[in-house]
C-alpha cells in the first residue's frame, strides 16, 4: 500500500521539529507578483508604516549609540585606574630616588614635570600613556564619579525611550497585521457567497477550509512578526557597522568578516538541511497517512488479520522518518554554534587586535567594551535575517493561496430589473435545456419537461444519470448552457437568484443542519416564523415527538455536525423545516440509507404530507413516492429514456418496469 | 511518565555524553569573558602585548573547544530525540494495533491519531529542547553566577535585586498574556467552524438565501478573533522591550556599583567587563528558563495521553494455540445461547438473550431498526467484542477458545462503511488474501459486480485508490470491499447492510452470483431493504436488542404484525404475499 494519492498539504507540520533555522517553507508560484499585492494590502496603513519605520530608526539608533556611551563611562573609570596606578608607581618611585632630587621637585609638579626634569629616564618615559602625564605628585588621583554619573543617567534615558519606541513599533505592526487579517478574512467570507457552486463541488472542503484558516493564520503571523524583525535587523546591521567604523576600521575589519564567513556557513547548512527536510516533511505526510488510514480502518485490519503487515509498514516509514528527521534536526542544530563559534572568533580577534591597539595608545578601554558588545550584537541579526526570510517566503506562498479564491470567477451577478414572482409560483417549464459540467462533455441536450400546478414529477434511473443535476438548474445552482427554464413563463435567469431559489424547498440526502438550537434551526427557511408555525410543521413533519424528548426540547442545541441526534431525526427536523419556510416548489432528494424502518415510515409520511398541493419534483428511490407520481421520468446518461405514470410504463415493459420489477422476482 | 520514558533507557550513555559536552560547551563559553578580563588587567593595564597575546591565544583554543563540544552536543541529542521518538511511535502504534473496538471506541480513532503523531513530535520537541537549552541555560546561569562571584561577590549582589526583578515582570507579563491565547485558540476553533458549515451547507444555504444571516454568524467570530488578538499582540509587544530594559539596566547598575569598587580598590576594571558579560548570560539564560517553563506543561499532557495508550490493554484474551481443524465438529456454523452484550459505558444492554443457530451453507437476513443491535451481532461474531454473559460457537467451538487470527480467517466480513486503503484496486482487493491469483482476483470481482467499472478505468485493476477510496462512488466502494472479502473465500460471509449504496438491480445481480458461486458457504446478510431479505433461509427480525421472531419471509410475515407492518412501508401486500420462501 503506498500513499500514491495522497496529496494532503502539511501545513502545520509540527513533526519536523528542531529550530526553525533552514526549514522548508513552500515555495510561492510567482514571489514578486504576489509580494507587491500583499504590500498593497499593507499599504492602506501607509501611516502606521511610516511610523514604524521613523520609531524603528530612532529606536536602532539608541540601542547601537548605548554601547559606546556606556563605553565612554568605562573608559573613564579605566583612565582613572591607570592615572591611579601611575601616581601609586611615581610615589613609590620617587620613594626610592636620592633626597637631593626630591628636594628639586616642585610643589605642583605632575608626572610631566617630572620627565621634563629628567627624574624619569627617557625611555621608561616612552611607555607612558599620555593621559598620565597630567598627573599631580600632590594629590592623589581619584574615580571622576559625577562625569560618570551624568553618562550613566545619559544611557539610562537612552535605554528607555528605545524600549518604548520599540513597543510603539510592535504594537503599531501587530494593529496593522490584525486589520489586514480581519479585512482578509472579511473579503475571503464575501467572495465564496459569490462563487458559483462549480468551486465548491471541485475543491475539497479540507482544501478551501485551509486555505480561509491556515493560510490567512500564516500570513497574519508573519506580517506580525518578520517585518518589524527584518526591518529592525537591517537597521541594527547598519548601525553597528557605522559605530563599528567610527570607533576602528581596522577592528571594523575584523569584525565585517565575520559575516561573509557566516554566510558561507548559513546557505551551505541550509542547503544540506533543506535536502532532509523536504525528505522528512514527505516522510511525514507519508506517516500520517498511513496512520489515519490504518486507525480509521481499523475494522478491516482486524477482520482480515493484517495488523502484523500494518506494523511492518509503519516501522518502515517510521524508521525512514528517523534517518533523515536526525540528519535534518542535526544540520539544522549546526547553525547556532557555528555561527556563535565563528562569532567568538571574531571575539578573539578583537579582544587581542583591541588590546594591542589599547597599549598602542590608539584605542580607549570603553571602546574595547562597546566593540565587544557590538560584535554580540552583530551576529544575532544576520542569522535572524536569514530565518526570517524563510518565514517571508512561506507566507507569501500562503497568501497566493489565498488570493486564488479571491481570483476565482464570480457567478454572474443578477440582473438590476429582475422580477419576482414570489408565492404565486406554479408551474415549471424546462425548453430545450442544454448543461454540460466540462465543456466538452455534453451532459443534457434538449432537456424539454412541463410540470403544472400541482404536480408531482418523479426522476428515477442509475446513478451518474444526471438526477441531481437537474435540481441543480431548476435551483440555478449551475447555469444552463442553452434553452430555458421557465417559472409561471417567466425565465429563471430574469429573476434575482434569491428570490428564485425562496420559491423553493429542499429536502436533500444530505442532512444539513447548523451548530445552534433546534428552534433556529426550524427558522432557517423563514426568520419571521412563530413559534406556533414551527410547532405545527414539526407536528406535521412528526417531529415534535422526538424533540420533546430531548433534554431542552425546541432550545435543545445541536452540535456540529448534529452528531447528537440520530440520521432519521435530522431528517425530520429538514422536513420541517421545509415546511416552515412554506414556498410554493418542492424538491425532495430522497435518503435511502442508515435510517431503520420505522423513522423511514414517518419520513414517508411527512414527506406526503408536504407535497400536498404543492409542485414536486422527487429523485425517488422509494417505490411508493413513484406510484402516485403524476410524471415519471426515467433518465439515463442525461437524457430522458422514458416518461409517464407508473402504470404507462409498466406497461411499456422498457427501462422502468425492469428496474421496478428486478427487486421482487427471484430470478430476474 | 515511566511508560513512555522506558523508551528513553537504551539512550542514556549518550544522554549522559551529551551532558558532558553541553557542560563542557558551556564551561568553555564562560571561560571568555574571564580571559578578556585577562587580556584587560594584565596586557592593557599592565602595558604588555605579549599577554594580550598569551591570553588571545588561550581563547582561541576555548573556542575551538566550545565549536567542537557544541557541534557534538547537537549531534547526540538530535540522534537521541529522533531515536527516542521512533522507539515511542512503535510502541503506540505497535500497541493500537492490538486495541479492540472497545479501546477505539473508548479513546476514540482522532484522538489515537492525534497521540501517534503529534503528541510523540511533542515530546521528540520537548526531548530536543532539553538535550539543547533545559540542560545548557541552568548551566550558564549558575555558571554565570559563580564565574560573576568569582569576579566580585559584593557586585554580585546585584543579583539578587534584578533576578527576582527579572522573573516579577515576565511571569506578570505571562500571566495576563496566557489566558488570551487560550481564548484565542477558542475563538479559532469557532471561526473554523462557522466556515466548515458554509462549506458542507452551500446548497442548503443557497437554497433558503441565508448568506446575509451566516454572513453576520461570521462576521461575529471574524470580530471576536480579531478582538482577542489584537489584544493578546499588544500584550506581547511589551514583553520584550521590558526584559531587555531591566537586563540593560543591570548592565548600567554593574558600571555605577562596579566604578565604586574600583575607586575603593576592592575590583580591577577588566573584572568589572568581564562581569557585565556574566551578568547578561546569567539574564538571559533566565529568560531561557522561564520559556521552558511554559512548554514543558503543554508537553507534559502529551506525555499523559501517550501514557494512557500504552497503559491500556485490549479487553479481548487472545488465545495462543490454534485449535485443530478436527475440533471444529460442524465447520461453518453459528451458534448463540444466551448471548448477551452490553458497552462497557453503556446502561442497557445491546443485545440480550441471543438464542439462535445458523447452519453451514445458511443464508440468514437480520433485519431491524437502528439501534437495535444488528451491527453489534456482526461485531460479536467477528469478536471485535466480548459478550457480556451466554456463549457464541464457531463451528462448534466457544469462540474465546480460538485464536483471533484463526477465527478472522474464517470470515469474510464486509463492513457497513465501504473502507478502502490508499493504492491500487488490485492491492485492495488482495487485501483479503495476500497472495491470491489472478483469476482469483478477476473471479472476486465479477462476482461482486465491480469487474465492468474495473474494465472501463484506464489502468483497470491498477487504478490508484485514494486514501479513504474517496475517487470512486460508494456503490463503487461498496462492491470492492464485497470482492475484498470474496477473494478470500471464506466459510462464512458478514455482509453489514453492505448493499445499501447499490441500485436494485445491481443489489440483484451481486446476490445472485454469490449465491451461485460460494455454495457451501454460510451467508449472514444485516440489511435493511427488505427485498434485499425476503428470499433469504431463515430471517432475524430484531428489536430493541432482543430477536423478535425467527423464521421465513412467509412463516414471518403470516405470523408477526411488526415485520408485516415493516414489509409493507416497502412494498406492496401483492410483493410481500408473492415474494419469498
Amino acid at each position: 500500500m503506498e500513499n500514491k494519492g495522497n496529496t494532503k498539504k502539511q501545513h502545520s507540520g509540527p513533526m519536523g521539529g528542531g529550530p526553525r533555522f533552514g526549514g522548508v517553507a513552500d515555495k510561492p508560484k510567482e514571489f514578486s507578483k504576489t509580494l507587491k499585492r500583499l504590500i498593497r494590502y499593507i499599504g492602506k496603513y501607509n501611516k502606521v508604516i511610516i511610523l514604524v519605520i521613523v520609531v524603528l530608526i530612532f529606536s536602532t539608533v539608541l540601542s547601537t549609540l548605548s554601547p559606546k556611551v556606556l563605553g565612554k563611562a568605562t573608559t573613564e573609570l579605566g583612565n582613572n585606574v591607570i592615572q591611579k596606578v601611575a601616581y601609586s608607581q611615581m610615589k613609590g618611585y620617587l620613594a626610592a630616588i636620592p633626597e637631593q632630587m626630591k628636594v628639586a621637585i616642585p610643589e605642583n609638579a605632575t608626572i610631566q614635570t617630572l620627565i621634563d626634569m629628567k627624574v624619569i629616564p627617557q625611555e621608561a618615559a616612552d611607555k607612558l600613556p599620555e593621559m598620565v602625564k597630567s598627573v599631580s605628585l600632590t594629590v592623589e588621583p581619584t574615580i571622576n564619579y559625577d562625569y560618570i554619573a551624568k553618562i550613566l543617567l545619559i544611557i539610562l534615558a537612552m535605554y528607555f525611550t528605545s524600549a518604548l519606541f520599540s513597543y510603539i513599533s510592535t504594537r503599531s505592526m501587530a494593529y496593522i497585521a490584525q486589520k489586514v487579517t480581519y479585512g482578509l478574512r472579511k473579503e475571503i467570507d464575501e467572495k465564496l457567497d459569490r462563487l458559483p457552486l462549480k468551486f465548491f463541488d471541485k475543491h475539497t472542503h479540507g482544501e478551501i477550509l485551509s486555505r480561509v484558516t491556515n493560510d490567512v493564520d500564516t500570513v497574519s503571523s508573519t506580517l506580525e512578526q518578520t517585518i518589524v524583525q527584518i526591518l529592525q535587523s537591517v537597521f541594527t546591521i547598519i548601525g553597528i557597522l557605522v559605530m563599528m567604523i567610527s570607533i576602528s576600521l581596522s577592528m571594523a575589519g575584523v569584525a565585517i568578516l565575520i559575516v561573509p564567513v557566516s554566510l558561507i556557513f548559513i546557505t551551505a547548512i541550509i542547503k544540506m538541511s533543506q535536502k532532509y527536510f523536504m525528505r522528512q516533511q514527505r516522510v511525514i505526510g507519508e506517516l500520517n497517512g498511513h496512520v489515519e488510514e490504518t486507525y480509521s480502518g481499523n475494522l478491516v485490519i482486524q477482520a482480515f488479520n493484517m495488523q502484523k503487515e500494518e506494523i511492518n509498514q509503519f516501522n518502515s516509514i517510521n524508521g525512514e522518518l528517523y534517518r533523515c528527521g536526525w540528519k535534518s534536526q542535526f544540520l539544522s542544530g549546526l547553525m547556532m554554534p557555528i555561527i556563535n563559534g565563528i562569532s567568538n572568533l571574531g571575539y578573539v580577534g578583537i579582544c587581542v587586535l583591541g588590546a594591542k591597539l589599547a597599549i598602542e595608545g590608539k584605542m580607549t578601554i570603553g571602546n574595547i567594551q562597546a566593540f565587544v558588545q557590538y560584535t554580540h550584537q552583530f551576529t544575532q541579526p544576520i542569522g535572524q535575517t536569514a530565518n526570517m526570510l524563510n518565514l517571508v517566503q512561506g507566507a507569501v506562498a500562503a497568501a497566493e493561496r489565498v488570493f486564488e479564491i479571491l481570483d476565482e470567477t464570480e457567478e454572474e451577478p443578477d440582473k438590476v430589473d429582475s422580477i419576482k414572482i414570489g408565492n404565486e409560483a406554479k408551474t415549471v417549464t424546462f425548453d430545450k435545456v442544454a448543461f454540460s459540467y466540462e465543456k466538452d462533455q455534453k451532459l443534457i441536450e434538449n432537456w424539454s419537461l412541463e410540470v403544472n400546478e400541482g404536480q408531482t414529477v418523479a426522476i428515477v434511473g442509475p446513478t451518474g444519470a444526471g438526477k441531481t443535476t437537474i435540481v441543480n438548474l431548476l435551483m440555478r445552482f449551475y447555469e444552463i448552457s442553452g434553452g430555458q427554464i421557465k417559472i409561471n413563463g417567466v425565465s429563471t435567469k430574469d429573476m434575482s437568484r434569491n428570490d428564485l431559489r425562496t420559491m423553493f424547498s429542499m429536502v436533500l440526502q444530505d442532512t444539513w443542519l447548523f451548530n445552534g438550537t433546534i428552534k433556529e434551526n426550524l427558522r432557517y427557511g423563514r426568520q419571521e416564523a412563530t413559534d406556533e408555525e414551527i410547532y405545527e410543521a414539526t407536528k406535521l413533519a412528526h417531529a415534535h415527538h422526538f424533540i420533546k424528548a430531548l433534554p431542552g426540547g425546541y432550545d435543545f442545541v445541536l452540535n456540529e455536525e448534529a452528531s447528537n441526534i440520530s440520521q432519521g431525526e435530522k431528517q425530520l427536523l429538514t422536513i420541517a423545516r421545509a415546511i416552515v419556510a412554506n414556498s410554493p416548489i418542492l424538491i425532495l432528494d430522497e435518503a435511502t440509507s442508515n435510517v431503520d424502518t420505522r423513522t423511514e415510515e414517518l419520513i414517508q409520511k411527512a414527506m406526503n404530507k408536504l407535497m400536498e398541493g404543492r409542485t414536486s419534483f422527487v429523485i425517488a428511490h422509494r417505490l411508493s413516492t413513484i406510484k402516485n407520481a403524476d410524471v415519471i421520468l426515467y433518465m439515463e446518461h442525461g437524457r430522458i429514456i422514458e416518461r409517464g405514470t407508473h402504470d404507462v410504463l409498466l406497461k411499456k415493459d422498457g427501462a422502468y418496469a425492469k428496474l421496478y420489477n428486478s427487486q421482487f422476482s427471484e430470478d430476474a | 511518565m515511566k511508560k513512555t520514558f522506558k523508551y528513553l533507557k537504551p539512550f542514556i550513555p549518550m544522554i549522559i555524553i551529551g551532558v558532558v559536552l553541553t557542560f563542557a560547551q558551556s564551561m568553555l563559553s564562560l571561560n571568555l569573558p574571564t580571559l578578556m578580563s585577562d587580556i584587560v588587567n594584565n596586557g592593557i593595564v599592565g602595558q604588555s602585548i605579549d599577554e594580550v597575546l598569551k591570553y588571545g591565544s588561550y581563547m582561541l583554543y576555548v573556542t575551538i573547544g566550545f565549536m567542537v563540544c557544541a557541534i557534538g552536543a547537537t549531534f547526540i541529542a538530535s540522534k537521541v530525540s529522533a531515536g527516542f521518538a521512533n522507539k515511542l511511535r512503535n510502541a503506540v502504534y505497535s500497541k493500537v494495533q492490538k486495541f479492540s473496538l472497545s479501546e477505539y471506541k473508548k479513546i476514540s480513532t482522532s484522538s489515537l491519531i492525534t497521540r501517534t503523531t503529534n503528541d510523540v513530535t511533542q515530546v521528540q520537541q520537548l526531548t530536543l529542547m532539553s538535550m539543547r537549552m533545559m540542560i545548557q541555560a541552568p548551566l550558564m546561569c549558575i555558571g554565570g553566577i559563580i564565574m560573576a562571584l568569582s569576579m566580585n561577590k559584593q557586585l554580585s549582589l546585584l543579583f539578587i535585586v534584578v533576578i527576582p526583578l527579572l522573573l516579577v515582570a515576565i511571569v506578570m507579563l505571562a500571566k495576563k498574556i496566557l489566558p488570551l491565547f487560550t481564548s484565542l485558540q477558542k475563538f479559532t476553533d469557532r471561526i473554523n467552524q462557522v466556515i466548515r458549515e458554509k462549506l458542507t451547507g452551500v446548497r442548503v444555504i443557497r437554497a433558503f438565501g441565508s448568506q446575509a444571516y451566516e454572513g453576520k454568524r461570521y462576521d461575529k467570530a471574524n470580530k471576536d478573533i480579531y478582538d482577542v488578538s489584537l489584544k493578546a499582540s499588544y500584550r506581547m509587544a511589551i514583553l520584550m522591550p521590558v526584559v531587555l530594559f531591566v537586563i540593560n539596566v543591570s548592565s548600567v547598575a554593574v558600571v555605577w556599583f562596579g566604578a565604586h569598587l574600583i575607586g575603593d580598590g576592592a575590583m580591577q576594571i577588566g573584572d568589572m567587563m568581564a562581569f557585565m558579560q556574566y551578568a547578561i548570560q546569567v539574564l538571559f539564560s533566565i529568560l531561557a528558563v522561564t520559556m521552558l517553563f511554559v512548554m514543558i506543561p503543554r508537553a507534559m499532557v502529551s506525555v499523559k495521553r501517550i501514557n494512557e495508550v500504552l497503559g491500556t490493554e485490549s479487553s479481548i484474551e487472545d488465545k495462543i494455540e490454534l485449535v485443530p481443524n478436527e475440533k471444529f465438529t460442524n465447520p461453518g456454523e453459528i451458534e448463540f445461547i444466551n448471548a448477551t452484550f452490553q458497552y462497557l459505558d453503556g446502561d442497557e444492554p445491546v443485545l440480550s438473550d441471543m438464542n439462535f443457530k445458523i447452519k453451514k451453507g445458511e443464508t440468514v437476513a437480520i433485519l431491524g431498526g437502528t439501534g437495535s443491535g444488528k451491527t453489534s451481532l456482526l461485531s460479536l461474531i467477528m469478536r471485535f467484542y466480548d459478550i457480556t454473559s451466554g456463549t457464541i460457537k464457531i463451528g462448534g467451538v466457544d469462540i474465546k477458545e480460538i485464536p483471533l487470527e484463526q477465527l478472522r480467517d474464517m470470515m469474510g466480513y464486509v463492513p457497513q462503511k465501504a473502507m478502502l486503503f490508499s493504492g491500487t484496486i488490485e492491492s485492495n482487493i488482495k487485501y483479503g488474501k495476500q497472495n491470491a491469483t489472478e483469476e482469483e482476483m478477476i473471479r472476486a470481482a465479477k462476482i461482486s459486480q465491480s469487474y465492468d467499472f474495473i474494465s472501463s478505468l484506464e489502468e483497470q485493476f491498477n487504478a490508484p485508490v485514494s486514501q479513504g477510496g474517496t475517487n470512486f462512488s460508494g456503490g463503487q466502494k461498496q462492491r470492492l470491499s464485497i470482492a475484498r472479502a470474496i477473494v478470500k473465500d471464506p466459510a462464512i460471509y458478514l455482509f453489514d447492510d453492505s448493499f445499501s449504496a447499490l441500485d436494485f438491480q445491481t443489489d440483484k445481480k451481486l446476490r445472485d452470483a454469490l449465491s451461485e458461486n460460494v455454495k457451501g458457504a454460510t451467508i449472514v446478510i444485516v440489511a435493511q431493504r427488505v427485498s434485499t431479505v425476503l428470499n433469504a433461509d431463515k430471517i432475524l427480525f430484531i428489536d430493541e436488542g432482543k430477536i423478535i421472531a425467527q423464521g421465513t419471509h412467509k412463516e414471518l410475515y403470516n405470523s408477526c404484525e411488526e415485520y408485516k407492518e415493516v414489509v409493507l412501508s416497502q412494498i406492496t401486500e401483492e410483493e410481500a404475499i408473492n415474494g419469498g420462501k
